[in-house]
């Protein structure tokens, strides 16, 4: 890469699954160097944006990231383009352990003759990777027997190795306990300042601390954009979030 | 246009006998997403309980209407006692459910070859099916249109069930979300069960009615077993209409294949187009969506 | 899982001791006529070590290996149908069953390399073909194991059908000799033994190192995760298109080195049943196991000769019982044995290892 800072600009992104419309000509750009939050309530597209980025969804726009138009690629040539993703719910191989789903993480740069070769030694990558997500002392560990908060640990551990440039998490932080969180959210700072980093998150006391920006998404568009005290004032915000609680009793 | 007239009846009636086949197993392939292998035995079982009926009565006349039943209740048992003792054991294993199934179904064609002999029995059709009616300047067997009529209630008969009984509404809540179903109450394990019995006396059924058109004996189902799959799989799972369109598909172009080239040809070339027919649809005809990953 | 230090020694070890087994001790200790049979059910072996790879390792059931069987049998068969006629002449069966001439596709497998480059090409295109057809359609799990397995009952239609060109419902048989050896001299058929045996331990040796390479981890990731591989940057439809080849090159050498050992090659030798059947060695054996595999072939292929030879039908109930009973009981084949039976004791430590195997069981 170029010294000129990296971005994913999305422009017009628009998913329909049979005439619902889940994600609305959404335009947005992701800057490197900065964490960049999603949040809105259930069900406003933000993980259905993430999927038409990455190929799980037909989507129609254009989501642009250095020359490649990454709408028609199917999803491991958007893995192969630099563009990685996690799960809301964690999924790594969890009968290999933690450093064969590292190790497995670093195929894409491998050649096909190596491929059929028996691993020898750890990878200084791997050996990195292990070591930013924290995991060095549970790496003979079969992945299964992971706390769900090592799972998301160890899927952002594999995004390292995979040397993804971009990365789009699908909550992260759900489930963690409030210091976990607080690893994760100095870890997303870190290796933030070389990627460009989308977090799609529901926790507000996270977002608080770790955003740089905030997009606020609603009924697949985008509400608004902002720092996180601009978003808090914002009125518009606040009647999304508060509207939808008690939807029940005023909208009746 | 005779040609075309007289091949679209053959490809009907063969059509009916794969919709008669296939119809059973979409019901628990979509259901449950069991492949039962031993399907093809139920079938014998079925041809056998008309070939042993008729022995009991000895009037073919009515021996046939009294096997249509005891042909559903006699497969419908194996099923149930296959689902019990077998399936429900191994809920969470599709693809080593179709291996023990087909363990199920050698053991069962040797039980029928050292109880019933290795030689074809032959099943007298009735007086009333002799003949052949007039249809468009094609004479057409009258026990050929017997089967699609069987074919055409057994659907309408599964149809209704799916459709309006309380069943049914369970069938339907458990294709589509089997969990959910579990959570808002339906007993999937108890609606698994009568499917499967549901399944499996249809097969019974259409055993009953193929002794109409080819000899009984113990491998009898072999030879309909992949077919009926192939109709589920390009029909697509889950849906009943699926199946019936690639049933009488399939039979309707297999019988032209075979017109203008050879059976063996068309078996080869059904294939090909089952093959092409899943690179444009690879969930078959219909399916039920669902959200995949994530 | 399995701790990747230690299994490499052990399964180097283990085929070590079937060479030594195979390639020393039997030839030593059996008559003809049971090396014989040992030879071919070293073939149903090399067929088995295929399905091990792509079902055992990469979760593709794979119903319809008959079929490259079959391609690699025929090939062969032709060949050797053309020397047993001598130069310049045509098969007996030719004249019997055509009007006496021999079509001009079949005159290239005269020659003896022409024909071991299609014993192997032949298999490699059509699974190449058939699989990216699938698998680039994501086609799996159960539709993909009817598909195999209508593919195996068109292959045999079709054979049969061609009855001037494949002998049809007979097969092709009567073959004098295997590369300019007379066939009915018993030196060669230990020689072909020999090269057979040989052939099976060199499959095992690529499905070693198939299993402890990068590809041999991706290819269980693929098994057990295969949308989650796709974010990892691979294609799983290639990953698993790979598997599916090599798989069917070996069903493809074990049959074409069937012909000269059994002496007939029929559609009842590749089509659909006989398919199935060669999963039942393998299930038996240990589907992802590297030597349960071939060693379950060998056992089921003992077990059908002298069973048939003693009562007839109760192979067919042997072979139903087998199925029913490893796969549900012994999903792992009796390489599980020693844990299932572990297990049965009131270990409490152990309580972690049946949770992860009824996960990769599933
Ligand atoms: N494959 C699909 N087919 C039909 N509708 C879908 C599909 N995927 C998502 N949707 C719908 O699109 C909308 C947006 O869903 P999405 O999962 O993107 O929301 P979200 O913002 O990630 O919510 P959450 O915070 O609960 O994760 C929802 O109404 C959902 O039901
Ligand atoms: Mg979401």
């Amino acid at each position: 890469m170029n010294a000129q800072l990296d971005y994913v600009e999305i422009r017009d992104l628009t998913v329909e699954f049979d005439g619902f419309v889940a994600v609305d000509s959404v335009d947005l750009t992701l800057l490197q160097g900065r964490v960049h939050f999603l949040i809105g309530p259930n069900g406003a597209g933000k993980t259905t944006l993430v999927d038409a980025v990455t190929g799980l969804a037909n989507a129609s726009g254009l989501v642009r990231y250095g020359s490649t138009d990454l709408l028609g690629l199917k999803p491991h040539q958007v893995v192969r383009a630099g563009v990685g993703r996690t799960f809301q719910t964690a999924t790594v191989f969890e009968q290999l352990t933690v450093l064969q789903n590292l190790d497995i993480a670093g195929g894409v740069h491998r050649k096909a003759r190596s491929m059929m070769r028996a691993r020898r030694g750890i990878p200084s990558y791997v050996e990195e990777a292990l070591d930013a997500v924290g995991l060095v002392d549970l790496r003979d560990r079969p992945a299964g027997v992971l706390a769900h908060g090592q799972k998301q640990w160890l899927e952002i551990g594999m995004l390292l190795v995979q040397d993804a440039k971009v990365m789009l998490l699908d909550e992260p932080v759900a489930g963690m306990s409030a210091e976990e969180r607080e690893e994760t959210g100095e870890l997303l700072r870190r290796i933030g300042t070389e990627r460009t980093i989308a977090v799609i998150e529901h926790d507000m006391d996270f977002v608080r601390t770790f955003a740089d920006v905030v997009t606020v998404m609603h009924a697949g568009k985008v509400l608004t954009e902002g720092t996180v005290a601009e978003i808090q004032a914002n009125q518009k915000v606040q009647e999304v979030y508060l509207g939808r609680t008690v939807e029940g009793a005023t909208h009746a | 246009m005779d040609v075309i007239v007289s091949q679209l009846f053959t490809g009907a009636s063969t059509g009916a006998v794969l919709l008669l086949v296939a119809l059973g197993l979409a019901l628990t392939f979509g259901q449950m997403g069991v492949i039962n292998m031993a399907h093809g035995e139920f079938l014998m079982a079925g041809a056998y309980t008309a070939y042993l009926t008729q022995q009991a009565v000895s009037n073919s006349d009515v021996s046939l209407l009294i096997a249509l039943p005891l042909g559903f209740l006699v497969a419908g048992m194996l099923g149930l006692l296959l689902e019990m003792t077998v399936i429900s054991r191994m809920y969470h294993r599709p693809l080593d459910t179709l291996l023990v199934t087909f363990g199920v179904g050698l053991i069962l064609q040797q039980v029928a070859r050292d109880v019933f002999g290795a030689q074809p029995k032959a099943v007298a059709s009735p007086t009333w099916l002799h003949g052949q009616l007039d249809l468009l300047g094609y004479g057409y067997p009258v026990t050929r249109l017997f089967i699609v009529t069987i074919a055409v209630g057994c659907l309408a008969g599964t149809a209704a069930v799916l459709k309006y009984t309380a069943l049914g509404r369970r069938i339907r809540a458990t294709v589509q979300n089997r969990d959910l179903a579990e959570t808002v109450g339906v007993s999937t394990r108890g609606t698994d069960r009568v499917t499967f019995f549901l399944g499996s006396g249809l097969a019974g059924v259409a055993g009953v009615a193929l002794t109409l058109v080819t000899a009984t004996v113990s491998n009898l189902g072999t030879s309909y077993i992949v077919p009926a799959f192939l109709v589920v799989v390009a029909g697509g799972i889950g849906q009943i209409k699926g199946s019936v369109i690639a049933a009488f598909a399939l039979g309707i172009v297999g019988a032209f294949l075979t017109y203008y080239t050879s059976g063996s040809l068309a078996t080869v070339l059904t294939f090909v187009l089952v093959v092409a027919f899943l690179q444009i649809r690879p969930q078959g005809l219909f399916t039920v969506r669902t959200r995949s990953l994530a | 899982m399995k701790r990747f230090s230690t299994l490499p020694a052990l399964n180097l070890i283990g085929i070590a001791a079937l060479a030594v087994a195979l390639l020393v001790l039997a030839p030593a200790v059996l008559d003809d006529f049971r090396l014989g049979n040992l030879a071919k059910y070293c073939c149903y072996a090399m067929v088995a070590v295929g399905i091990g790879l792509a079902w055992g390792r990469g979760g593709m059931l794979v119903l319809g290996q008959g079929m490259f069987f079959g391609l690699g049998a025929y090939v062969m068969a032709f060949h050797l149908k053309l020397e047993a006629a001598g130069p310049d002449a045509i098969p007996d069966f030719m004249m019997l069953y055509g009007n006496g001439t021999m079509p001009a596709w079949w005159e290239p497998f005269r020659s003896g390399a022409f024909t071991l480059f299609m014993v192997v090409a032949l298999p490699a295109t059509v699974s190449t073909l058939l699989g990216l057809a699938v698998f680039k359609r994501r086609i799996k799990g159960a539709y993909f194991a009817i598909l195999s397995q209508a593919l195996a009952v068109a292959f045999a239609t079709l054979i049969i059908s061609q009855i001037e060109v494949t002998g049809g419902f007979n097969g092709l048989s009567a073959f004098t000799s295997f590369f300019g050896y007379s066939l009915y001299d018993p030196i060669n058929q230990r020689m072909i033994f020999f090269i057979t045996a040989g052939l099976l331990v060199a499959m095992l040796l690529v499905a070693f190192q198939l299993y402890r390479s990068r590809f041999g981890e991706l290819l269980i990731a693929t098994r057990d995760a295969e949308e989650r591989v796709r974010f990892l940057g691979h294609d799983p439809a290639n990953i698993k298109l790979v598997a599916f080849v090599i798989a069917a090159v070996m069903a493809g050498i074990g049959g074409a080195m069937f012909v000269p050992i059994v002496g007939i090659v029929s559609p009842l030798d590749i089509d659909e049943v006989a398919s199935i059947g060669l999963i039942a060695g393998v299930a038996l054996g240990g589907r992802a196991t590297l030597l349960g595999p071939a060693i379950g072939a060998l056992a089921v292929g003992y077990a059908k000769t002298s069973l048939s030879e003693t009562f007839p039908g109760s192979w067919t109930y042997f072979q139903g019982a087998l199925f029913v009973l490893v796969i549900l009981f012994l999903p792992g084949g009796l390489a599980q044995l020693p844990s299932y039976l572990g297990r049965l004791r009131p270990a409490r430590k152990q309580k972690q290892v049946p949770a992860l195997q009824a996960e990769g069981a599933a």
